[in-house]
């Protein structure tokens, strides 16, 4: 286990320079970092010479990406647009996003599963059919009008939930928005489950289960359903990366000060830093949380064994 | 963000370990260890699909697609969703055939106005008519879908079908650079990326889309080789002399290519929502291209007011991402029979 | 076969019917088959794969797929009690503790993510209402009891940590475990190598034995059956052809179809002579031939068989005294027997 851990790792670190250096491409050679440090002003040839030479901007690309990542490593993520570290911005902001993922995986996996199982249960029926359809209607409609309409209905108008997060952005308030954050991968979650029940359903090992003279509901939660999740929790590593990334539009709709809201106002303001320093962490959290799906993997199917 | 995920799974299922969601080393532990046993087939009844003597090889394409054609024909979630679709793509390139008005005209006396005879979807913020502009919507909103799943359903299927084919250190670099792209959130990395390449036009969101869809596409082809390789008609064929080239595109590139007209199919929805996202947060499409996600990004600060402004467009979005997304899932279900 | 009610039977399946529903329209898997079996004594179920002898066996369990299966007819006394009538919860009563079944795939049977051990003290949670750690204890036993080695060292591994052999054994004890009075085996040796089959027959035979059950044993292999079964019931195309004790069958078959199983063995004795095969394939359900199904395939068939089904003939044995349970449809038994 701890060789395949390790194995893992030193696997993940050409992904990660591979990720981070294309960001950093996109951010560094397409964009210009110093022009944008003076908003609309023109500025001053020498001024701007002088910068580029302190961000080691007059060299190589490669060169200036090592230079970055040294200075990440020793902690350094650079300034803000407005003075603050960058680091500063992140301690405040991934907290706020990560209750908010949690809000959301939660409610995907609770309600997805549940749904997935009952509608997988009873294939070919009415329930079943109508929850297909209403994950193909979810799926088709984009969190950012999802969103809004979500946030005008129960926010506003019956006043359910508040319109918009405070900065301190607790549970209470984050209920609406994680909701909205995870409904496309609720449809997921549930197609996966109804998919995954539907093909365990006729496997032998139920049919075993049957003629053993178990009552439903133990061959359904202890013989199914271990089975049917496997696929499910490796949609789950995957997706966690997606919806941190993917809360960029959730927190701007909210209001949240989180890692989309920061990583909005550093694209905005065309915050190099900002930007590439909030973009490697997530690839970070991205990795290590495929990293840890597959050691759960390991632990819901005993036919994988990592050497 | 939309991503066709369940279809990269369920297509994986039946497909080579590597191209699974989760690490490559745990799916091949499995596949390992169940290839031990006699082959796991669905229990299906056995006289549903008898030997058919006309049929060729199990599994050979002609059986396949004319079975899938047969299916499709008579499910009515294809037939509703192709016609969506047909008309979606007329009105795309003849949008004054159903709106004879002009997009870009408006009235600002008329601003946030309700419906009126002639106008059925009222007027937007500058007092142009709502209903003209979704018409008109529909050509940014397909043409990227078309012109991105295009793109990298070839791309992808190019690269990862020689990757699968080939193996080796091709196919292992390949894995690498499609790991390093999904690394990448595609939403962050389509900001990052359109917030520098300031053009505003369909062409870059389209690039980028390709840029970034590719890798799913290519896992998927890469895993669908793979396992076609295995099959005893492609040995066959290999150890009776056929070339490299011809087995490929005689024997192999046929029998894999469903999954990827599946997972392309569904992709295509996903990529219209994306570019309309992409837009929604202004570094998509920008005016004076008419696009659905413009339109609602800026009704939505006056949806309390004017409903109407936000709901017509995002109706016509979620109208079309659904077509797709339920053609891709007829045609899964016709080209899956596992899943039946 | 004999029509009184007989609360001494252990099994007693009369005109069992089951059709399957599916979208290429309705199919006879079962049409009308009576069979039965005492305790103590073993029933073989013969068959090609699609004659619906697993299909039976699966109804008279009650663990068919429904759909697309239904049971249309028929009756399936158990000790004298119709288990088709019974309500749901008596029926999960009686699977698992009164009758049991061992198949074919014990490595897609077993289930991949529980260990050998939880499955088998699950049979005492369950219907015993044992605690963890007494059905724990009393798996050990079992495994002890089907030759497993090293039975308190395996009890937390998993199926796929054994062989097939071992895994099969592990079936059995499942089986065993709450001492039923009938066990179906389907196919129990098909999947295993053929130096295993013959260990794992014999301990079904023993375990029958030792604990007076009767066995119900499903096979395509006529090899198999020589060595254990009391009776043999020869099915094709969702009928029984052809009924009879064990060396009457061998001896002197009554149906041209369990001839050509017969003569489609390899014997050492006819070593050299080109073996016997049974022309054409057996019956999709969905078409099933008019009259006597089997007239496609047989050497014997006339025009009658063609229109007219043949009902089950009493045959008589060598003695020419009518046989209990000795029958044939076929319309020239008499012909066939004196062959």
């Amino acid at each position: 286990m701890g060789r395949y851990v390790l194995r893992r790792l030193l696997q993940m670190i050409p992904v990660f320079i591979g990720s981070t250096f294309l960001i950093f491409f996109m951010v560094y050679a397409l964009g210009d970092p110093v022009a944008a440090l003076f908003g609309d002003k023109a500025p001053d040839p020498a001024t701007a010479a002088r910068i580029r030479k302190d961000l080691y901007l007059d060299e190589p690309l490669w060169s200036q990406y090592v230079h970055y990542m040294g200075q990440v490593f020793s902690g350094d993520f650079g300034t803000a647009f407005n003075g603050q570290p960058v680091t500063e911005l992140m301690t405040g902001a991934f907290p706020v996003t990560l209750r908010l993922t949690v809000v959301a995986v939660v409610f995907e996996m609770a309600l997805g599963v549940t749904l997935g199982v009952l509608s997988g249960l009873r294939r070919g029926r009415g329930l079943d059919t109508s929850v297909l359809l209403l994950t193909l209607v979810v799926v088709a409609i984009p969190t950012f009008v999802s969103g809004t309409v979500l946030q005008f209905l129960v926010g506003v108008r019956w006043g359910l939930a508040p319109p918009s997060v405070s900065p301190e952005a607790p549970f209470t308030q984050l209920l609406l928005p994680g909701v909205v954050l995870g409904l496309v991968s609720l449809a997921y979650t549930t197609r996966l489950t109804r998919t995954s029940v539907v093909e365990n359903a006729r496997a032998d090992y139920v049919r075993t289960a049957v003629a053993k003279g178990l009552p439903r509901h133990r061959i359904v939660t202890r013989h199914l359903l271990r089975n049917s999740l496997i696929p499910v929790v490796t949609f789950l590593g995957i997706d966690i990366g997606a919806l941190m990334g993917g809360a960029i539009v959730t927190e701007r709709i909210f209001n949240i000060h989180g890692v989309g809201y920061q990583l909005y106002q550093g694209i905005l303001r065309q915050n190099s830093p900002t930007v590439v320093g909030f973009v490697t962490i997530l690839v970070i959290v991205f990795l290590l949380a495929n990293l840890l799906v597959d050691l759960l993997y390991a632990v819901l199917d005993p036919r994988i064994r990592y050497a | 963000m939309p991503e066709p995920f369940e279809t990269h799974l369920d297509m994986t299922e039946a497909l080579a370990p590597a191209a699974g969601g989760g690490g490559p080393v745990a799916a091949s532990g499995a596949d390992t260890l169940q290839g031990g046993g006699p082959p796991r087939t669905p229990r299906r009844l056995p006289w549903r699909r008898p030997f058919r003597p006309g049929g060729g090889l199990p599994g050979s394409s002609r059986g396949l697609w004319s079975d899938a054609w047969h299916d499709l024909r008579r499910n009515p979630v294809f037939i509703v969703s192709a016609l969506v679709i047909l008309f979606l793509v007329t009105v795309a390139i003849w949008p004054q055939l159903i709106a004879d008005g002009n997009p870009y005209q408006g009235d600002l006396s008329k601003a946030q106005e309700g419906p009126a005879p002639g106008h059925p979807f009222g007027y937007d913020l500058q007092g142009r008519d709502v209903y003209t502009r979704t018409v008109y919507g529909a050509r940014a909103s397909i043409t990227v879908g078309i012109c991105a799943t295009a793109g990298a359903a070839l791309l992808g299927s190019v690269l990862g079908g020689l990757a699968g084919f080939f193996g080796g250190w091709w196919d292992a670099l390949l894995s690498r650079l499609a790991d390093v792209f999904f690394g990448i959130p595609i939403l962050l990395g389509g900001l990052v990326f359109l917030s520098v390449v300031t053009s505003g036009s369909v062409w870059p969101v389209v690039g980028f889309i390709v840029l970034l869809g590719w890798p799913q596409i290519s896992r998927i082809a890469r895993g669908s080789v793979v396992t076609v390789k295995q099959h005893d008609y492609v040995q066959a064929a290999r150890a009776l002399g056929a070339s490299s080239g011809r087995t490929l595109l005689r024997h192999i590139a046929p029998n894999a290519v469903a999954p990827v007209i599946v997972v392309a199919t569904i992709a295509l929805g996903t990529y219209i929502a994306l570019e309309a996202t992409l837009s929604f947060l202004g570094v998509g499409l920008k005016p004076p291209t008419v696009s659905w996600g413009i339109d609602i990004s800026s009704a939505s600060s006056q949806i309390r007011n004017a409903p109407h402004m936000l709901l017509w467009p995002a109706g016509a979005l979620s109208l079309t991402v659904l077509a797709f997304i339920m053609l891709g899932d007829a045609v899964r279900d016709a080209l899956d029979p596992k899943l039946r | 076969m004999t029509q009184a009610p007989d609360v001494t039977r252990l099994l007693d399946v009369r005109d069992l019917r089951v059709e399957f529903r599916t979208r290429d329209g309705v199919a006879e898997a079962v049409g009308g088959v009576s069979y039965g079996v005492d305790a103590g004594r073993t029933l073989a179920v013969l068959g090609e794969s699609g004659s619906g002898k697993s299909v039976t066996a699966q109804a008279v369990m009650g663990i068919l797929d429904s759909p697309p299966a239904f049971v249309t007819g028929g009756q399936v006394l158990f000790r004298g009690r119709d288990l088709l009538t019974m309500s749901p919860r008596e029926r999960r009563s009686v699977r698992g503790a009164a009758m049991a079944m061992i198949f074919q795939d014990a490595l897609s049977a077993l289930n991949p993510v529980l260990t050998v051990g939880a499955q088998l003290a699950e049979m005492y949670e369950v219907h015993r209402g044992m605690s963890r750690k007494d059905a724990r204890a009393r798996a050990v036993e079992l495994m002890d009891r089907v030759r497993i080695p090293a039975a308190k060292a395996r009890v937390n591994d998993y199926p796929h940590q054994f062989s097939g052999g071992m895994r099969q054994r592990i079936m059995i004890a499942m089986a065993i475990a709450l001492e039923p009075e009938l066990i179906i085996a389907d196919e129990p040796t098909t999947a295993l190598d053929v130096t295993v089959q013959a260990q794992v027959m014999d301990l079904l035979d023993e375990l029958r034995r030792e604990y007076a059950m009767g066995l119900i044993l499903i096979t395509h292999d006529l090899g198999v059956v020589a060595d254990v079964a009391d009776e043999i019931a020869v099915m094709y195309a969702g009928r029984i052809v052809e009924t009879a004790p064990v060396r009457e069958l061998y001896r002197r078959p009554a149906h041209p179809y369990t001839r050509g199983l017969l003569d489609s063995i390899p014997r050492v004795d006819h070593k050299g002579k080109e073996l016997y095969a049974i022309k054409g394939l057996p019956p999709s359900l969905l078409t099933v031939p008019t009259g006597c199904p089997f007239h496609p395939r047989c050497p014997r068939a006339q025009d009658i068989c063609r229109t007219e089904r043949p009902p089950l003939y009493e045959v008589p044995d060598a003695t020419d005294t009518v046989a209990p349970g000795r029958a044939s449809a076929c319309h020239f038994w008499k012909d066939e027997l004196d062959a």
